[in-house]
């Protein structure tokens, strides 16, 4: 029988209590976070479990909100159920000025390029990564080029303001 | 061999029993723009290092300044061996997050072209192999049938290799007669090459003695690595995102996964033929099902939802209100739910993942491109780890690397 989000959800709670939170299902798919101490142990559980089995990380990538203090960037790991065909979305936030979350790549060997890749653009520091450098971008580069202070254009320019566009405020 | 030392060189000059070998970042065997640092015991590879990025063009950054047509083109630059299914991908994207149902007919449509770009990738990459292996003429067979299928995009799109393909909600026109032409002598046409093809390839001795057990994964490692598509399963896993998540009417078709078993360079080869008719056989399938609706709908080449589909070339000419739209909808003003959303498709070398997260602006908070090329290609090393050096290069051939889906 396949597995439901409810099911999931109860698992998750059964075991990890109150650290798992906010568990939401945007179009269809459970998303839910834990404190990133506990990224591994919420990872190694829905590996191991008879009943989860999520051993194929499809995707692991991070998001920076800036204004949310404390919790500036979010490290996003998609996995897949392969048996009973379900997705789930795992996140953790982490502050900006101290983004150390435990690596992944003994879990899944695939993690090692991903973490790589979240390192090289948003300065995510993979604790316990056996090759934490850029990956896509120049061995030299001194910042990281996706997090949200770094514009992709003059930011003198005012035609493309969404100003002019009834929305407000200024341009990310 | 004496101990003497035939070359004049001081003592104690020569530090090192290996030797370091550069294949790439531009090396005819790399097909593509990425580098591998081997360290070569003779002919054997004892470790390689890969290095990508020389083409990043962060993607992901450009697109959280563009609105949603605008990323269209991007996302062409990524496989760009099958564009159509990128775009298709990146439209049924924004179509889940915006809550658009497409008619049959235009799922079908998809269908075909999508199939049309598989056939597309898999011939290139299965010929090349052939090339880099030393068979120079089944590269040949199947090249003009490459060149017809772009025939066929360029009938619809008016752009061959960087496609754009296709609107939010199904497509800019209606398919050609022209294009439907082309279809059906490609469909007549391309099964004869293709067994041509197999007949040079699939019991040649040479080859088949050059691929068995060159670069083989075991399943579970293969998962480990995150493969998906026809490397994954080549290995063994009939892991295919058209069955497991149907989108674009995909639980309509009847077709087979081909799975492989050792997941070596000769199952890899094996799997993309099978695909290959598989693929064939959706697009006689579409075809069928396109040539049977009728009345109305059989006009029907996009979904009804103004707010979202850009007006006609001409009405935008002559229409005030379409203009406007036309405006509107470019520029990104149009309404943006809030919300995030995955959304992957089976391309053409495994599961393409779009992870759209937006904020109700106009332009994508964040958009991160899951490629496939750029997770199985760490597992190189692995792969070809203690084999010969004419081995790496078949098995880098056979995983099908996109330098512009590496470097997204």
């Amino acid at each position: 029988m396949s597995l439901t989000n409810e099911q999931i959800q109860n698992k998750l709670v059964e075991k990890f209590g109150e650290a798992v939170t906010n568990f939401t299902e945007p179009y269809g798919m459970l998303t839910f976070e834990a404190p990133k101490e506990l990224n591994l142990k919420v990872l190694q559980f829905l590996f191991d479990d008879e009943t989860l089995k999520f051993r194929f990380l499809t995707d692991l990538q991070a998001v920076h909100y800036p204004n949310d203090k404390g919790r500036e960037l979010a490290v996003v790991y998609h996995l897949h159920n392969l048996v009973d065909n379900v997705r789930i979305r795992f996140k953790v936030f982490t502050d900006i000025n101290k983004p150390d979350v435990y690596t992944a790549t003994q879990l899944y060997a695939t993690a090692n390029w991903m973490e790589r890749e979240t390192y090289d653009f948003f300065g995510v520091n993979f604790v316990g990564h056996p090759n934490l450098k850029r990956i896509l971008n120049v061995d030299e580069m001194d910042y990281f080029p996706l997090r949200k202070e770094f514009p992709l254009e003059d930011q003198t320019r005012i035609d493309k303001d969404d100003e002019m566009f009834g929305r407000g405020g200024s341009v990310n | 061999m004496s101990d003497v030392q035939n070359i004049l060189l001081p003592e104690g000059s020569i530090e090192k029993k290996t030797i370091t070998l550069n294949v790439g970042p531009t090396h005819p065997a790399t097909h593509g723009v990425f580098q591998n640092i081997m360290e070569m015991d003779g002919e054997r590879v004892m470790s390689s290092e890969s290095t990508v990025g020389y083409i990043h063009r962060a993607f992901e950054k450009l697109a959280e300044r563009r609105s949603l047509y605008q990323v269209t083109p991007i996302t062409d630059r990524l496989n760009y061996c099958s564009s159509p299914i990128n775009n298709i991908g990146w439209h049924l994207t924004c179509e889940k997050l915006l809550g658009i149902e497409t008619p049959k007919r235009v799922d079908y449509l998809r269908v075909i072209l999508m199939e049309l770009a598989r056939i597309a990738d898999h011939l290139i990459c299965n010929s090349i192999l052939g090339v880099d292996a030393g068979a120079f003429s089944g590269f040949v067979y199947l090249m003009e049938y490459r060149e017809l299928i772009y025939e066929i995009y360029e009938e619809i799109c008016g752009s061959r290799l960087t496609t754009n393909i296709g609107r939010i909600g199904g497509f800019e026109r209606n398919f050609t007669p022209a294009a439907w032409e082309k279809l059906e002598r490609f469909l007549k046409e391309y099964p004869k090459a293709l067994e041509e093809f197999e007949n040079l390839f699939t019991r040649n001795r040479i080859f088949v003695d050059r691929t068995v057990g060159c670069g083989p994964i075991s399943a579970e490692r293969a998962l480990n690595y995150g493969f998906t598509g026809p490397n994954l399963r080549a290995a063994g896993v009939d892991y295919d995102v058209r069955v497991h998540s149907p989108y674009s009417s995909y639980q309509d078709f009847d077709f087979i996964v081909p799975v492989g078993t050792t997941g070596d360079t000769y199952d890899r080869f094996l799997v993309r033929n099978v695909e290959m008719w598989q693929s064939l056989s959706i697009i006689e399938q579409a075809y069928q099902k396109i040539q049977n609706i009728k009345g109305a709908e059989a006009e029907v080449y996009h979904a009804n939802v103004p707010a979202y589909y850009l007006p006609e070339k001409k009405d935008v000419y002559t229409s005030m209100e379409a203009l406007i739209w036309h405006f509107k909808i470019i520029m990104g003003e149009i309404e943006m739910p809030k919300g995030e959303v995955y959304h992957s498709v089976e391309g053409a070398n495994g599961e393409l993942g779009f992870y759209f997260i937006s904020d109700g602006g106009r332009t994508p908070y964040r958009l991160h491109f899951r490629r496939p090329c750029f997770i199985y290609y760490q597992a190189f090393e692995e792969l070809v780890k203690g084999s010969m050096l004419s081995d790496a290069i078949l098995v880098m051939s056979s995983l099908n690397l996109i330098a512009g889906e590496l470097d997204a």
